[in-house]
């Protein structure tokens, strides 16, 4: 009997569809959501997360909307995020039939944030998301979408967090996301060691090697990636079962 | 079959609701002492602070008419907080109340282990089970909680391990419940619902 280790399929959303950030030519469309959430859903994804990518105030209305459609197709959790900067923006993901909120810039600018929503939610329901770079003063937490430093260290920034009712971290490493070249596992496992809550490691996923190795090396406790689940480069279900073969404990479907 | 989930205005209750209904039952949400006197078989959801829990049973005049309803046998799935609001009080929440029909204490989770416990894990079966029937040995169920209460006799159905064995799955007379989400928890959660269902009809 082991905690086993989760595979979490990410859904970026933007105006209602599925996209996928291209370096420099903007967004590729990559499906829609209810249809990938159904299909996660039933190729044995652990769990599923839904960020919305442009997170404007306008296109709020619109995000809620595809979380009330998604959690229709779902019987396994559900986190969903991006722009929440209010106790009522995370009261309303929950509502739409999300399990767990991500906060992300909002947090490391105003702390009392996650504080708030934990009393009110729980910590199980609150999810901190970092986005980590490596600059000359060790790994730093950035902000807005990457695009900003905020000065902050990641370890001490995952320790407050914790203190302060998250639940879980969602740590993304800039320098792999996007590069295909395997997650940062000397950077999960150092955000790990650093606190007492579950951490899921995103950036850089490609093989089924590079799962195996962020679960061993890098001490996850859960993977998350987008676009080769969406391309269906790989099916959940053929990396559990080779993961399972090397002794890393998956929950199979029955 | 008609099912009636207890609002305490916190759960998460759509998604209670979609399962339950996907497997055939009728659902009606209550908020009223009167709709639990007169339920035929209850589900207590809970999600959150031990405190927020049944401060909100109480503001609702819940608490005595589910105390009553139980006691006269009514059958009743308490779902994670739900299974803690059994007993008689929490770690999280000194001072707080729970419903005492069991009476022992939730504890917090050890702090050499993970917490919260969320994630799938795997159950330890103590005894014959109602709500695991059918269900296989080695399936997963996903979990999400920071408390939780030792297993014992004579409640404990089937344990779960983190940090201490604790009760995962209770079945006391016409008291069920899980420490897991079984709405959130793909085919094996939905065949606990199932005989859930079964059990009551």
């Amino acid at each position: 009997m082991t905690l086993a280790r989760r595979i979490i399929p990410c859904l970026d959303v933007d105006a209602g569809r599925v996209v996928k950030g291209l370096e420099f030519a903007g967004l590729r469309d990559m499906g829609d959501p209810e249809e990938l959430a159904a299909r996660y859903n039933r190729e044995g994804a652990d769990e599923l997360i839904l960020l919305d990518i442009a997170a404007s105030r306008d296109g709020r209305a619109t995000f809620l909307e595809t979380v009330r459609r998604v959690a229709q197709q779902l019987n396994i959790p559900f986190t969903a995020g991006g722009g929440i900067r209010r106790m009522e923006d995370g009261h309303a993901v929950l509502r739409a039939g999300a399990d767990k909120v991500t906060v992300n810039t909002a947090a490391v600018e105003r702390p009392e944030l996650i504080s708030e929503l934990a009393a009110q939610f729980g910590s199980q329901a609150v999810v901190l998301s970092m986005d980590v770079k490596k600059t000359h003063a060790g790994w730093e937490v950035f902000i807005r979408g990457g695009a900003e430093s905020s000065g902050r260290d990641a370890a001490a920034w995952a320790r407050e967090g914790v203190a302060r009712g998250a639940g879980e971290i969602l740590l993304t490493s800039m320098d792999r996301d996007g590069t295909c070249s395997g997650f940062d596992c000397g950077l999960t496992a150092t955000i790990a060691a650093q606190v007492s809550v579950p951490v899921i490691a995103s950036g850089g996923a490609k093989t089924f090697e590079d799962f195996l190795a962020v679960f061993g090396e890098g001490q996850a406790d859960a993977a998350l990636a987008a676009s080769i689940f969406h391309t269906a480069e790989h099916s959940i279900d053929a990396l559990k079962k080779y993961l399972a073969g090397r002794g890393v404990p998956v929950r199979l479907s029955q | 079959m008609r099912v009636s989930i207890i609002d305490y205005g916190a759960g998460n209750l759509p998604s209670v609701e979609r399962a339950l209904r996907s497997l055939g039952a009728e659902t009606e949400c209550v908020t009223k002492p009167e709709q639990i006197a007169a339920a035929r078989a209850l589900i207590l959801p809970g999600v959150g602070h031990f405190s927020a829990f049944v401060t909100g049973l109480r503001e609702r005049n819940l608490t005595a008419a589910l105390r009553q309803a139980l006691a006269g046998g009514a059958p009743i799935l308490g779902i994670c907080l739900g299974l803690q609001a059994m007993f008689a009080s929490s770690a999280e929440a000194p001072g707080e109340c729970g419903l005492d029909l069991i009476h022992e204490n939730v504890q917090a989770l050890p702090t050499n282990v993970k917490s919260p416990h969320i994630g799938w894990n795997q159950l330890r079966r103590l005894r014959k089970s109602i709500l695991l029937r059918d269900v296989p040995d080695d399936a997963y169920f996903y979990f999400a909680h920071s408390y939780a209460a030792a297993a014992g006799e004579p409640h404990t159905a089937a344990a779960c391990d983190h940090g201490f064995p604790f009760a995962a799955v209770l079945e006391h007379n016409n008291l069920m419940a899980v420490q897991f989400h079984p709405e959130k928890s793909g085919e094996a959660g939905s065949h606990v619902l199932r005989n859930f269902l079964e059990w009551v009809r």
